[in-house]
């Protein structure tokens, strides 16, 4: 048993224009199964308007099925007594850390959703500790958070979801609004989340070179899931990325495009060293 | 030159015990239809530093001067300058707020006070432009694709016929694709009309790929002022600044280092397949 399945998921809306006719149906998600299991690191890619966000929305019961389930740890989102406990354990990280970030001092808002769980005090601070530290913000605990890089935001925006002991996380594009250093340490503290705590991580992403340490990846199209696989298998299918709009890291297309020019290199090359490594070989040295 | 920045000071808090430097001594130039990139991290004092750039903020001390008049003389007309420099924020789509993309698009020529006729001519004008078909004019610009809504927001700016156009990290949450068609779009708008474009990115594959200048920010002050080889060749001290090189520059200069004969200058993907390329061609060549 996973900790989310997804079961055959549908999501429509209906459209309507300003005097509230309906115009037509959309349906952002189209017959989606899936399921993750516990401590895994899935990305979910996919272009603008594929669907990836409103799925992610369904995990924790921001948005309920139009058809289908969705069970998070044995629980389906569509039982009202259970929200709260399905929101604590598949938290959510959003894009703008500025949206979710409402305390005046950074230990504050990590404190915030332990508090509202009714966690008692003493315990609520040593949540606060842990969770700055995962994260490596526990130096900036008494800074006001809108005085922070971004990166450093979003590095608290995790923190206050892991103060809620999740066993899974979501993170919608958490990375789109920060600079190359803030992705770096904001990647980093996602895997070392995952890595240590083993905390089930689930990152929606635009940035090619993001996905290349997930376990598994899944490219959604027009509201389906249209390929999945390792990094590795579905950063080998070059040209049906680039139809569905997305890319491959600049390594890996370096590596497509010199095999094409006839050098002898392996399919799949995701990081750096694995393609400086590759034409050490081809060169002897 | 088009625009002249000149000794540019400025500080936040002013007059308290908290004041923050963000711009320490700023003097750079913008030339006729150059596309030039502006990089640093965040807090680096770009966004201010664009601000100056039309007269949003009056500087501490230095000043602008657009062909060849100083835009914070008492007397100078600012509102024009606002029209003739361009200024597209982040995430330029939350600011959209009328009913037609084409109204949305209307809205700022309209207010320098042109005669309809005129406004409508440049609105469509703009539309067109930017890549988008003429029928989304009426159109709400919610019902469009984030790609889409970002065009309009950059058309609306446009429609002004701005001589520099200032992007403050336009393709920011957009797909591989969206990224590219939207970058595409711009290094046309730029050849076709000449236009100065301003570039502010956080991605330096980007950068490398696109623009002819590189100005990188770090602390209020102008750390590098070249083109994207000159400037990526120094990566250590980009490192230092929480920025970066290309990809494709690390693993040219660990390539030299490993003994292979490649130009390790390269910063974008074609030059570094092709320095490639050439030494596995030497290679092959030598019989080895």
């Amino acid at each position: 048993m996973g900790i989310i399945n997804i079961n055959k998921v549908t999501y429509e809306y209906i459209r309507r224009d300003e005097e509230n006719n309906v115009e037509g149906i959309t349906t952002a998600v189209d017959g989606v199964s899936l399921a993750v299991e516990p401590g895994e690191f899935i990305a979910i890619l996919g272009h603008n308007g594929s669907g990836k966000s409103t799925l992610a929305k369904h995990i924790n019961a921001i948005l309920y099925p139009s058809e289908g389930s969705v069970v998070v740890d044995g629980m389906d989102t569509r039982e009202d007594e259970k929200l709260l406990e399905i929101r604590q354990t598949a938290g959510m990280v959003f894009q703008n850390p500025d949206n979710q970030i409402i305390g005046q001092v950074v230990e504050e808002d990590v404190g915030f959703g332990p508090e509202n769980m009714g966690v008692p005090t003493k315990e609520i601070w040593e949540r606060v500790e842990e969770s700055l530290k995962a994260v490596g913000m526990y130096e900036y605990r008494a800074f006001s958070p809108n005085k922070l890089s971004g990166g450093r935001k979003q590095r608290v925006s995790i923190a206050s979801v892991i103060a809620m002991h999740p066993k899974c996380i979501i993170l919608d594009e958490p990375t789109a609004m920060l600079d190359p250093q803030g992705r770096h340490e904001v990647i980093r503290a996602i895997r070392a989340l995952n890595d240590v705590e083993k905390i089930t991580m689930i990152l929606i992403t635009h940035y090619m070179e993001e996905v290349i340490y997930a376990d598994r990846v899944f490219v959604m199209d027009r509201g389906k899931v249209a390929m999945s696989g390792t990094p590795k298998e579905i950063f080998s299918r070059v040209s049906e990325l680039k139809e569905l709009r997305l890319g491959v890291p600049q390594v890996t297309e370096l590596a497509y495009e010199l095999k094409r020019a006839g050098v002898p290199l392996p399919d799949g090359i995701l990081s750096r060293k694995e393609l400086t490594e590759a034409l050490c070989r081809v060169f002897g040295k | 030159m088009k625009l002249i920045a000149d000794h540019l000071v400025y500080e936040y808090n002013r007059g308290t015990n908290q004041v923050v430097r963000a711009l320490d001594d700023v003097s750079f130039v913008i030339h006729s239809g150059e596309l030039l990139g502006l990089i640093g991290h965040t807090g680096s004092g770009k966004s201010t530093l664009v601000q100056h750039l039309n007269a949003l903020l009056k500087p501490d001390s230095g000043s602008i001067y657009y062909d060849g008049a100083d835009v914070f003389e008492k007397t100078y007309d600012r509102k024009t300058l606002r029209a003739r420099v361009g200024l597209v924020f982040q995430y330029p789509e939350h600011q959209l707020f009328e009913e037609t993309v084409f109204q949305e698009v209307c809205f700022g020529p309209h207010n320098m006070g042109l005669a309809q006729e005129q406004v409508d001519e440049l609105a469509y004008e703009a539309i067109r432009r930017v890549g988008l078909p003429e029928e989304i004019a009426d159109q709400s610009p919610f019902d469009l694709s984030g790609g889409q809504k970002r065009r309009v927001a950059i058309a609306s700016v446009l429609a002004m016929k701005p001589e520099i156009l200032v992007l403050d990290e336009p393709t920011a949450g957009l797909d591989p694709r969206g990224r590219d068609e939207l970058l595409s779009m711009i290094v046309e708008l730029r050849r076709k009309e000449g236009i100065s474009v301003v570039l502010v990115s956080h991605s330096m594959e980007d950068v490398a790929e696109y623009v002819d200048r590189i100005i990188v920010m770090d602390k209020g002050r102008i750390r590098y002022d070249d083109t994207p080889k000159a400037v990526f060749a120094q990566y250590r001290a980009l490192e230092e600044m929480g920025l970066a090189a290309p990809q494709v520059t690390y693993i040219l200069q660990d390539l030299k280092a490993a003994g292979i004969d490649v130009n390790a200058e390269g910063t974008t993907l074609r030059e570094a397949k092709e320095t490639i390329l050439a030494a596995y061609a030497r290679l092959r060549g030598s019989g080895k």
